[in-house]
């Protein structure tokens, strides 16, 4: 039988790692990951968790070492934030073209400069092309969940991609809250042992990891891209079996309240609960507006997104990183080439939000919602708001 | 990877992650086409000790019927073999042009 | 819902008494927050930690901006935080101090329902330090109901182990020496 826990979201994950059986973790601390890790090496240490916990001096080592234990055939799990990912971007894209199934928890997290330890997106968007799964979450629940998920997507034989579930920093990560954790005969039916396609075996041997001359690298990156975006349906049905299972049900686009909804918010992570909370305050006033979560960030679903807009007039596109110098910020330059070529696309207003741990209350979505719906009546006089910005 | 030249290989015949499954496969490649020089072997003044084949970064070198060695198709010309002869047994002669 | 902010100091243990109230909480089948002010932690310096406790899902991921309730651990960080400043017109303010509603009402202008108990004293009678984290969840519980005493006894034992019963003691003693007045119009 399932049973309900209060825990902090961190923990939550350590135990979801530990009950998917991972066998091998390299990891270097970092805020605000260092929870998951640091309960992990206890876990270990302490002989619940049968794993080999490779200690590292930094993130670039620990997504290296991880490439190593992957190869050899280990269920392998990381997790990291800001600079810390950032110091494993080169690594992170080896680790998808050997379609090495690594899963690993991202706590978002701003990058310095100005340091900061806060939350935003900005992290993940710098990976944003790193060619891994892409999975955003909302609350402790999710966060679990979809940790067990990720390694039955990564896993299959069909998929062999790396995993990365995000979770917003501090304000996620922190918390202590209720959720429900199944038994663990459940998970070990759900997920049985990894069994790789290839693995380093001298008796058996491969190489992984050999160049690509200028005749075949086009070949290998399109086998790639075509792994990633066929991911697509091999995600919806792992969702699907634990939906039946638990009956916690996800999709890559998650509507709420969009029934009739001329206005429609979307956002990711867990701030998408707070606009929620906006959404039904602005509804019992009579406003017709909605809200899509797009929760499945790689492959980006363009479909989805499409069908979910519906007939509603004007989408507000939340991001919570900025693209320096760019025409638009990152999820904002997805969605609008999705609708691009599409008839009778809505028209698009951009916020950026929450920057660097900035605060994010209903109120603030709602002073979007009403400045967006002011300025969707004029011509647009700048390509994207900093939302609260001084000055 | 199939037996395809390199250059009409399709991306669907292409193994997940670009791995190589077929052991050995570097064998086919002749990088003994990359010298300009070779080593030759005086052999009355070879105490076949095997440092020759030892050093040899590439597997450039194979033991001979006999205790002898020699360069096979894959020597590449770097010259290590000569440098470390005990004997002063090898030297590096030029390709010829 | 109902919102609870502790203010207190780095090292008073404010975010170990709102995991332990969402914990009690959760325990009851309620759904509940409780998280830091997050940031560098640094002992000494004034901190703030956060609870929500609810019937349903809770939804917000922001900080507490209109409590319900604010805890003060330490009665000198009135002056620098003044906590009362957002709290709800019929909030409560919970506060470790020796003094008498009326002397708290005239030194600090104070207009909310208060629930007072010298926390200081009761910690070091019962628990023979200082410590007054969970010696304020006693008040807390006191002039809210938020969650059953009782309810407690399991976070404890799982935080603090053998230290566990002296500290629930001393969050039952707080409870009965709670003294609770109603606000001024």
């Amino acid at each position: 039988m399932a049973h309900r826990v209060g825990m902090e979201v961190s923990i939550a994950i350590s135990h979801a790692v530990q009950m998917c059986r991972a066998e091998a973790i390299a990891a270097y601390p970092i805020t605000p990951q260092t929870h998951i890790v640091e309960h992990l090496s206890s876990m270990v240490a302490n002989g619940e968790l049968d794993a080999e916990f490779v200690n590292v001096e930094s993130e670039h080592s620990a997504i290296s070492t991880c490439i190593g234990m992957s190869a050899t055939g280990a269920r392998t799990y990381t997790a990291t934030s800001s600079q810390g990912l950032a110091l494993m971007n080169e690594i992170l894209y080896i680790v998808s073209a050997l379609r090495l199934p690594i899963v690993m928890t991202v706590a978002n997290r701003a990058l310095s400069g100005p340091l900061s330890i806060w939350n935003d997106h900005s992290d993940i968007m710098g990976a944003r092309d790193i060619g891994w799964i892409q999975i955003f979450v909302e609350n402790g629940q999710e966060a679990f969940d979809h940790s067990v998920m990720a390694f039955k997507i990564a896993e299959n034989h069909q998929v062999l991609m790396p995993t990365i579930i995000n979770l917003d920093g501090f304000i996620l990560s922190h918390v202590v809250e209720a959720m429900e954790f199944p038994d663990q005969e459940l998970v070990d039916k759900f997920l049985p042992s990894y069994h790789p396609r290839f693995q380093l075996d001298p008796d058996n041997p491969v190489t992984m990891g050999a160049f690509a001359m200028p005749e075949v690298y086009t070949e290998v990156k399109m086998g790639h891209q075509m792994a990633l975006t066929g991911a697509y349906e091999h995600i919806l049905k792992v969702w699907k079996e634990w939906g039946d299972l638990t009956g916690r049900r996800y999709q890559p686009v998650e509507k709420y309240r969009t029934e009739g909804a001329k206005i429609l918010l979307l956002t990711m992570g867990c701030l998408s609960e707070v606009a929620e909370v906006a959404v039904d305050e602005m509804r019992e006033a009579g406003l017709e507006v909605g809200l899509l979560k797009l929760r499945m960030w790689r492959p980006f679903p363009f479909a989805d997104l499409r069908n979910a807009v519906g007939s509603a007039k004007l989408l507000i596109v939340c991001d919570r990183a900025l693209s320096l110098g760019g025409a638009a910020p990152p999820v904002l330059a997805e969605v609008r080439s999705a609708f691009y070529a599409m008839r009778g696309r809505p028209q698009t207003a951009s916020f950026v939000i929450g920057l660097g741990g900035r605060d994010v209350t209903p109120g603030d979505f709602k002073n979007i919602v009403a400045q967006a719906q002011e300025e969707a009546q004029h011509k647009p006089t700048q390509e994207y708001h900093i939302f609260g910005v001084r000055g | 990877m199939s037996s395809k030249p390199m250059d009409q290989v399709t991306w669907q015949e292409i193994e997940a992650g670009a791995i190589l499954t077929e052991p050995g496969s570097a064998r086919g490649y002749n990088t003994g086409d990359w010298r300009s020089q070779h080593p030759v072997w005086t052999k009355s003044r070879c105490i076949r000790c095997g440092v020759c084949w030892t050093v040899c970064p590439e597997g450039g070198i194979s033991e001979e019927p006999g205790g002898y060695f020699d360069m096979n198709t894959y020597c590449k010309g770097c010259g290590i073999c000569a440098k470390e002869c005990v004997t002063g047994c090898i030297s590096m002669v030029p390709e010829e042009e | 819902m109902i919102e609870i902010r502790f203010h207190g100091r780095g090292g008073q243990g404010a975010v170990t008494s709102v995991e332990l109230l969402a914990l009690a909480a959760i325990n009851e089948g309620k759904f509940a927050q409780g998280f830091p002010s997050f940031g560098p932690e640094r002992r000494g310096a004034p901190v703030l930690a956060f609870c929500r406790v609810d019937e349903r899902h809770i939804r917000l991921r922001c900080k507490i901006a209109s409590p319900d309730v604010v805890v003060v651990l330490d009665p000198s960080l009135i002056r620098i935080q003044n906590p009362p400043a957002d709290l709800k017109a019929d909030g409560i303010i919970v506060l470790n101090t020796p003094k008498t509603p009326e002397e708290v009402r005239r030194e600090y202008g104070f207009k909310h329902t208060l629930a007072l108990v010298d926390a200081n004293r009761v910690a070091r009678e019962v628990l023979g330090v200082p410590i007054v984290n969970t010696t304020m969840m006693g008040a807390l519980i006191r002039a809210t109901g938020v969650v059953k005493l009782e309810s407690l006894e399991l976070p404890l034992k799982e935080r603090f182990g053998p230290l566990a019963v002296k500290n629930f003691n001393a969050l039952k003693t707080a409870y009965e020496q709670t003294v609770i007045e109603e606000r001024r119009s």
